[in-house]
């Protein structure tokens, strides 16, 4: 099914695709309509524009794939499905997602990946092409999120405070030196390689997806965060 | 070398009584009685004691008190030895002061200077075992343009409304914080009693999804158990923003009590912190929050109310008047003592100020701006009767939470130490030989009880003053008087003094 979504009303144009009898829509003409997606699970969406804030938020597993850029909370809630995006995204990009891939061609911004947990076989991944604004894997609890550094404008790959109250999950930053302050509760190693299979292979599905050859990503170093301690907060109480 | 803290109490043997049968070693998971093979009698060990009285109630012999220990430091009206003590605490560790339930501060309790008003002669009273009552209400939104079909029938455009048989809805409390017994009875009851019971921030198991009609949904900034499903087993969402224990403090469940039950509700890998701070990182104004609630309707299909709940601070009216207008359904206002599974000591007994003031002055501004019918206003944050219920009311709100009040149905006895996960009471613990202390039967039956209670006693004031609907009573503040109360209060509280006729 294709829609035209010039001017559309987001709940209007949500109410669609939810509706559709068909499983693959086209969106074209996408101007900030928010909360495209959310919560779906049997769908494969191709967007032509610019989504608006909350796009795929909660998604079940649906697959999202837009040409432009997105806006703020891509991915809030999500808990499984794909959201691929040939552009940039804003901040909080996979707030405390649960499940499912993300994958930005470009850069993301603040607070990305924040709150993302794993939770049994769910293992939620972010993969950035270009770099990532601060607070990068804040509170992070579990899952991936990979850096890939392709960004052209010279600064360093993450912000400020990047794992900030990080207590779980991993963090790969592709780059030959960090030169970036992190907080104590963050651990941070160089290695050759992405260092485990499956991110070598959230790697290739990046660089399938955007037409790269992934060879010199996989022979580059990374950085890997990890937490010090899963219980960050535990010597902090007394009771009384 | 460690600072002696102590004991706060002691434990009083009847001798005579004592049949050494230690029902009270095993009943303790303080562990502080024990058998002492020297004498043959029973002893205890005072500094574990966290005055539960569950020794107490199950001591078949009646052979046991708690007493306040009389053991005196040298009196000083500025430093009491709790105050003391808490020093010696946190010298001893240099940790923040964790506490429970709510703030047990004196500080006044406008409810109890709140006068009931009934009818006298002119305006007869109605007697509710005669006549039909209304305790029926719903929640929602109430503002809508009336649409026609092109037949001109009106159409259905009533935004999703909760339907409650009695103003009083059981409050978040996560499994996690309480456990799974104590949320089957709360769950249970909430469907017996036609009402709700709202899961807190831990998600919902999947024992729990066939109440989900009776079942309210938070969401918080950790969204935990957040998911697509749990969104649309419930009856409606609440967006947690803030709690009347800990304003502007967040949750944190240690990895101890995340057991594996408890990470599965969560969904949340086990023993690993589940750390929800205060803010929701994509929550910075009332438009953020708009976001949220939308991008909730639009995951269910617009079919649920959406719930905002706050602290009542400072600003409260003010804040309730953004979220009127932020598309939410309902606004949750928690006073500042209500309860807590863990909150830092300083927060909980020093931030927010107390529900009655704020829902007072919350129903005034949003009256005044003319957007009161927007949303509906449940308040909690220790309300402990039905007469709080029926003041509460009065005041202007449309229902109440109860968490403490619930617990206490439940057999809670108020010791104020649920953040150390031992609850005697099988309540605010997750050990499983603690938590079958708590039959979810009886539990429920208990609920039931209280709340049926509760309903005849709201009849009956409300047919006392001579109103025979809920709706009637809501926000009629010439059916209190002040009592003990200085102007300010009075203006505040938008009420007369006692005495004063119209
Ligand atoms: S429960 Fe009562 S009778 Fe039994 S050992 Fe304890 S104090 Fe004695
Ligand atoms: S729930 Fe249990 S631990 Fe908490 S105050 Fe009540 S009896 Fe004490």
């Amino acid at each position: 099914m294709k829609i035209r979504a010039n001017g559309m009303h987001y709940a209007a144009l949500n109410a669609a695709v939810r509706d559709s009898e068909e499983t693959d829509i086209e969106i074209s003409g996408c101007g900030g309509q928010r909360y495209l997606g959310a919560g779906l699970a049997d769908r494969k969406i191709f967007v032509y524009g610019t989504p608006g804030n909350a796009l795929g938020a909660y998604l079940n597993g649906a697959e999202i794939c837009v040409d432009g850029n997105v806006q703020e909370a891509t991915g809030d809630t999500m808990n499984g499905g794909v959201i691929e995006v040939h552009g940039s995204a804003g901040d909080a990009t996979g707030y405390a997602m649960r499940g499912g891939k993300i994958f930005i061609e470009g850069d993301v911004g603040y607070r990305c990946g924040i709150h993302m947990k794993a939770f049994l076989s769910q293992h939620p991944a972010i993969v950035i092409g270009g770099r990532a604004g601060s607070f990068l894997g804040e509170y992070q609890a579990g899952g991936t999120i990979v850096v890939l550094g392709l960004h052209t404008d010279g600064k360093p790959v993450i912000g400020n405070f990047c794992g900030t109250g990080m207590h779980g999950g991993e963090i790969l930053l592709r780059c030959e030196t960090l030169n970036v302050a992190l907080p104590a509760q963050v651990r941070a190693e160089r290695i050759e390689g992405p260092g485990s299979e499956e991110s070598a292979a959230l790697i290739r599905e990046w660089c399938a997806r955007f037409g790269r050859n992934a060879a010199p990503y996989l022979q580059a170093v990374y950085y890997r965060l990890t937490p010090n301690a899963e219980n960050p907060y535990r010597q902090m109480y007394t009771p009384n | 070398m460690e600072l002696y803290i102590r004991p706060d109490y002691e434990i009083v043997r009847n001798e005579s009584r004592c049949t050494v049968c230690r029902v009270c070693e095993r009943q303790c998971a303080n562990e502080l009685h024990f058998f002492d093979p020297a004498t043959g009698r029973m002893r205890a060990d005072e500094s574990k004691c966290v005055n539960c009285h569950r020794c107490v109630s199950l001591c078949p012999a009646h052979a046991l008190k708690i007493v306040k220990t009389d053991d005196a430091y040298r009196e000083n009206a500025n430093w009491e030895a709790q105050t003391m003590h808490e020093i010696y605490r946190q010298a001893n560790t240099g940790g923040v002061l964790l506490s429970s339930m709510g703030n047990p501060k004196p500080y006044p309790v406008f409810w109890d200077r709140l006068l009931i008003n009934a009818s006298q002669v002119t305006n007869p009273p109605i007697d509710p075992l005669r006549e039909p009552m209304e305790t029926q209400l719903c929640l929602g939104r109430r503002t809508v343009k009336a649409e026609r079909d092109e037949h001109g029938r009106l159409k259905d455009t009533l935004p999703p409304q909760l339907k409650l048989s009695v103003p009083v809805l059981f409050s978040a409390m996560s499994y996690g914080s309480i456990s799974y017994n104590a949320h089957e009875s709360l769950a249970r009851a909430a469907a017996e009693l036609g009402t709700y019971y709202n899961t807190g921030e831990g998600g919902l198991h999947r024992d729990f999804y066939k109440y989900g009609k009776n079942t309210i949904v938070q969401v918080a900034s950790g969204r935990f158990g957040v998911h697509k499903e749990y969104l649309e087993t419930a009856a409606a969402i609440e967006i947690k923003m803030g709690q009347g224990a800990k304003p502007g403090i967040g949750g944190h469940l240690p990895g101890s009590k995340i057991s594996e039950d408890v990470s599965r509700t969560r969904m949340i890998p086990q023993g690993v912190d589940a750390i929800s701070p205060a803010p929701h990182h994509d929550i910075y104004s009332i438009e953020d929050l708009k976001q949220l609630v939308d991008s909730l309707k639009e995951a269910t299909e617009y079919k649920k109310p959406i719930i905002v709940k706050i602290a009542a601070v400072h600003n409260a009216a003010a804040i309730a008047s953004g979220i009127a207008r932020s598309g939410a359904d309902i606004i949750a206002i928690d006073g500042f003592r209500g309860g807590t599974g863990a909150a830092p000591t300083r927060i909980r007994d020093n931030v927010g100020i107390p529900i009655e003031m704020a829902l007072a002055q919350i129903d005034a501004r949003l009256r005044e701006e003319g957007i009161r019918d927007n949303v509906s206003l449940i308040v909690g944050g220790s309300v402990r009767s039905s007469a709080d219920v029926v003041k509460a009311i009065a005041l202007g709100a449309d229902a109440c939470y109860i968490g403490t009040a619930a617990l206490l149905a439940l057999g809670c006895h108020l010791c104020r130490s649920c953040h150390t996960g031992k609850c005697n009471w099988g309540i605010a613990t997750q050990r499983p030989d603690l938590v079958k202390r708590l039959d979810p039967a009886c539990g429920c039956k208990q609920l039931v009880n209280l709340i049926t209670a509760w309903k005849h006693e709201i009849e009956e004031m409300m047919g006392g003053m001579g109103i025979n609907a809920l709706e009637a009573l809501r926000g009629n503040r010439l059916m209190l008087r002040g009592i003990g109360l200085t102007d300010t209060e009075l203006r505040l509280l938008g009420v007369r003094y006692a005495g004063e006729s119209l």
